[in-house]
């Protein structure tokens, strides 16, 4: 810089002027005495101040995903005193502990351990049940977290990618669950590991050899419990940490999306900056959510091991479910009937454990990730989007993703068959053949009542837009004529109304060009012109600035209530506006 | 000489001693021998008085005679009431004590009513009557009963788990089975009403005889069933017993609650 100026001739008038004072480094106080040290050895201060000024926007939806990422470091936290007492064997020995009635039992040290954090290590049984209601309201919370992402649109470009490395969490997060609950080797979990054993051998012709070297030969053997455990403790913790400090990362880099509303726009971010609004927020709600956990853990028992007793692979207890997340591959199982199996020969076929666990398992979360990719090319929209979707103004995706919650829950509620059964005096039977049914008919039945809801919603928008809010003020005029008084909307409310991006289906190009010849991708396009008149035909526009001033002109914001049969608005609905 | 030796020519001496030997020996009888044990306690009026009260209540469906009450439905033969020839005193015991007989209502089977109708008398007379229609179980002694002083909890598990816990749940909670039936909670079950359902195999259950499950296994089965219980609920809210699906449902319906109105209420704050 200062070479170039000085070769410049006008630089000379400017020789008089005092340089810029500068305050010597570490002399700012002993705080920014600390920081400069730091500073000039990591450079992070340029970082550290990115982030601290960083602005995010405020709304409650977007702390889900926060509650997934504290109860995560929650079970980091209490899993690592956990790992303290536990033994991951398999070895054999003889309970002598506090609990009378499992004394004098052969079991597995893992059990017996797990009986000692429970019984004789003080605050063990409250860890423990931290760590257990941790990892349930992780998976809890992410997947209300997925559900927000999805029914806002918040997975659409510029962040697919992010989608799908939660997807990869979540199914990690749900792998992680299993192998935990798995550790304790009681009956219960035993149980569980079995069925995981049986998913294996249905693959065909390697499912044999993978089970073998995955228990070191037959079920159960005296390898799974450490093996499991390394994978619980190290392998799947640090894919789960390093993948989600990623997503994090992406959010960050991204930008958070936000709601629509006036002065929100895809080129900004409004809200409030990480110093100190959200360093005090997030830091506390991290307590919050820690101190909530433990709240409910102490109240609430979790996981009671010591009823089940140690694991026999020749005994099993009635109620046998899995933890909540491996309910819909389970109760795919009890939905698929036994007579699929078949031998070709001499192998043994299992399609009816295999659809449920082997495909099921990787089918969901494949769906999950591949949705805004799918989405995308329907719309053919390679636009950035920041701005959230009010979960209306999409009937079509809403719907969709109802319809897949529909089909989950109902797999999932047919797993607790037996307890719903017990509880509510009902048929195990008639229970099984209603959710056969229903995990086909109720998904199509939740999509219609979806979009016939939200297709209501935005007609509603539309209303209140175009003739205000009714007041309940009943006015007669001296000819006699009696009108409700209606209000208008205030700008700000009614551009959250109007403010939505609205798709044309997309139209077939002729299958054969002009020459005749069929057109290459022909079919593909046919497929992809279908799906986009399935999302967006009978779409809702928002109110035009010039349908507004028409509503004005002649309602003069009210409407006659003697006439109102007759000046009820046409159908908003067509691609053709 | 003392005042027995001077009266050992008594004349009553020799009855006083046949007397004292009978005793001795009915008691010694009665300590050692097998017994089928409330038969010995009955009485011809109890026997006959059950057998009043069993044709007052019970015969609409077990018959007059205890012979049951099989029909032909369609072409199928089927059962309204079951024979009681062989039931024993202790099916009776076990049904009539926990109310599940005289039957509440018809259904896939027999309810547990808290309140009984009869008195315990009555259902003894009945039970002796019963009992004499043909061998069968009879109550058991009071010693395998005696799970506290002489019961082994950890082998009880043992038993428990291979046996009873794939139909009343580890936790003794209960399970469904088919149909609508189900295996009825442990909780608060009298241990002499458990040892019975073993021993008769009420409703659906298999019954459990004692070349299967010893007296021994029994009592320890019993002894298991109530320590467990004893021990209650050391991590807090017991949830029912139902493990995983009542914890899910807790943690979707309370924990998610309480967190997304924390979430709420933080969101409306300090900013």
């Amino acid at each position: 810089m200062s070479e170039t100026t000085a070769s410049r001739p006008a630089a000379a008038l400017r020789a008089d002027d005092k340089p810029i004072e500068r305050a010597p480094q570490g002399a700012v106080g002993k705080l920014g005495g600390v920081a400069g040290w730091v500073d000039d050895r990591t450079r992070a201060a340029k970082g550290v101040n990115y982030l601290l000024r960083k602005v995010f926007p405020d709304h409650w939806s977007f702390m889900l995903g926060e509650i997934a990422m504290y109860s995560l470091i929650v079970c980091l936290l209490t899993g690592a005193f956990l790992t303290f007492w536990f033994v991951p064997s398999m070895g054999q020995t003889v309970y002598d502990g506090s609990y009378i009635p499992l004394q004098g039992v052969v079991m597995s040290e893992a059990y017996a351990s797990t009986l000692d954090i429970s019984f004789d290590i003080k605050g063990g049984l409250l860890i423990r049940q931290i760590h257990h209601w941790a990892a349930l309201m992780f998976i809890v919370s992410l997947s209300v977290h997925m559900m927000r992402v999805f029914f806002t649109g918040a997975f659409r470009k510029p962040r697919e990618l992010n989608w799908v490395i939660g997807t990869v969490l979540a199914l990690l997060a749900i792998v992680e669950g299993f192998a935990g609950y798995s550790l304790p080797d009681d009956l219960l979990s035993g149980t569980g590991l079995r069925a995981m054993q049986g998913f294996i051998l249905t693959v065909p012709v390697i499912g044999s050899y993978i089970a073998y070297a995955l228990f070191g030969g037959d079920f159960p053997g005296e390898m799974i419990i450490p093996r499991l455990y390394a994978a619980h403790v190290l392998l799947i913790p640090a894919i789960l940490v390093g993948l989600f400090i990623v997503h994090v990362t992406m959010v960050a880099v991204n930008k958070h999306t936000q709601y629509p509303g006036p002065g929100k726009t895809n080129d900004n971010v409004v809200g409030y900056r990480v110093m100190p609004v959200y360093a005090a927020k997030a830091g506390g709600f991290f307590f919050l959510v820690f101190g909530l956990t433990a709240l409910i853990a102490a109240f609430a028992q979790i996981n009671a091991i010591w009823v089940h007793g140690p694991y026999d692979p020749s005994a099993v207890t009635a109620g046998a479910q899995p933890d909540w997340y491996m309910w819909f591959s389970d109760g795919a199982l009890r939905l698929l009937p036994g007579w699929i199996e078949f031998t070709v020969f001499g192998f043994t076929f299992s399609p009816n454990i295999a659809i449920g666990s082997i495909i099921l398992l990787p089918l969901v979360y494949t769906v999950l990730g591949a949705y805004p990719f799918v989405e995308r090319w329907i719309t053919g929209d390679d636009r950035e989007h920041h701005l959230l979707d009010r979960p209306r103004n999409a009937p079509t995706r809403t719907g969709v993703g109802m319809a897949a919650i529909t089909g989950y829950t109902v797999l999932a509620l047919a797993c607790v068959n037996d307890i719903i059964a017990i509880k509510l005096g009902m048929s195990i039977n008639d229970l099984t053949r209603f959710f056969r049914v229903a995990v086909f008919l109720l998904p199509i039945l939740v999509f219609w009542i979806t979009k016939r809801i939200c297709l209501g919603l935005q007609r509603h928008d539309r209303e209140l837009v175009l003739h205000g809010r009714e007041t309940g003020t009943v006015i007669r005029t001296p000819e006699g004529r009696f009108f409700e008084r209606h209000e208008d909307l205030d700008p700000y409310t009614r551009w959250r109304l109007v403010s939505f991006d609205t798709y044309r289906p997309i139209e077939l190009e002729p299958a054969t060009d002009a020459n005749g010849l069929v057109r290459k991708g022909a079919r593909k396009d046919r497929l992809r012109a279908a799906l986009s008149r399935f999302y967006f035909t009978d779409q809702i526009h928002p109110v035009t600035p010039a349908e507004l001033a028409a509503a004005h002109h002649d309602g003069h914001g009210h409407e006659a209530l003697e006439g109102a049969a007759e000046e009820e608005y046409p159908e908003q609905i067509g691609a053709d506006r | 000489m003392n005042a027995l030796a001077a009266r050992r020519r008594h004349p009553a001496a020799i009855a006083l001693l046949l007397m004292l030997a009978l005793v001795v020996t009915g008691g010694l009888y009665a300590a050692f021998a097998p017994k089928p044990a409330a038969a010995a306690a009955v009485t011809a009026d109890q026997v006959a008085q059950g057998k009043a009260l069993f044709q007052a209540n019970c015969a609409s469906c077990h018959g007059l005679n205890g012979e049951g009450n099989e029909a032909e439905v369609g072409g199928e033969l089927r059962s309204f009431g079951p024979s009681l020839v062989g039931a024993g005193a202790a099916a009776v015991h076990f049904q009539m004590e926990t109310g599940r007989m005289p039957l509440a209502n018809p259904g896939v089977q027999a309810q547990r009513v808290s309140k009984i109708k009869f008195e315990q008398e009555e259902i003894d007379s009945i039970a002796a009557w019963v009992a004499t229609l043909g061998p069968g179980p009879a109550r058991p002694d009071e010693e395998w009963l005696d799970w506290e002083g002489s019961g082994d909890a950890g082998r009880g598990g043992t038993i428990y788990r291979s046996n009873c816990a794939m139909c009343h749940s580890s936790a003794g909670a209960g399970g469904a089975l088919t149909r609508g039936k189900y295996a009825p909670s442990l909780e608060g079950v009298e241990p002499v009403h458990i040892y019975e359902a073993m021993l008769t195999g009420p409703q659906n259950m298999p019954v459990f005889n004692d070349t299967n499950l010893t007296p021994e296994d029994k009592r320890d089965v019993i002894a298991y069933v109530k320590q467990m219980h004893a021990v209650g609920n050391p991590g807090g809210l017991g949830l029912g017993g139902f493990g995983p699906a009542a914890e899910a449902l807790f943690a979707w319906v309370f924990g998610l609650s309480i967190m997304i109105g924390t979430a709420v209420w933080l969101g409306q704050k300090g900013a």
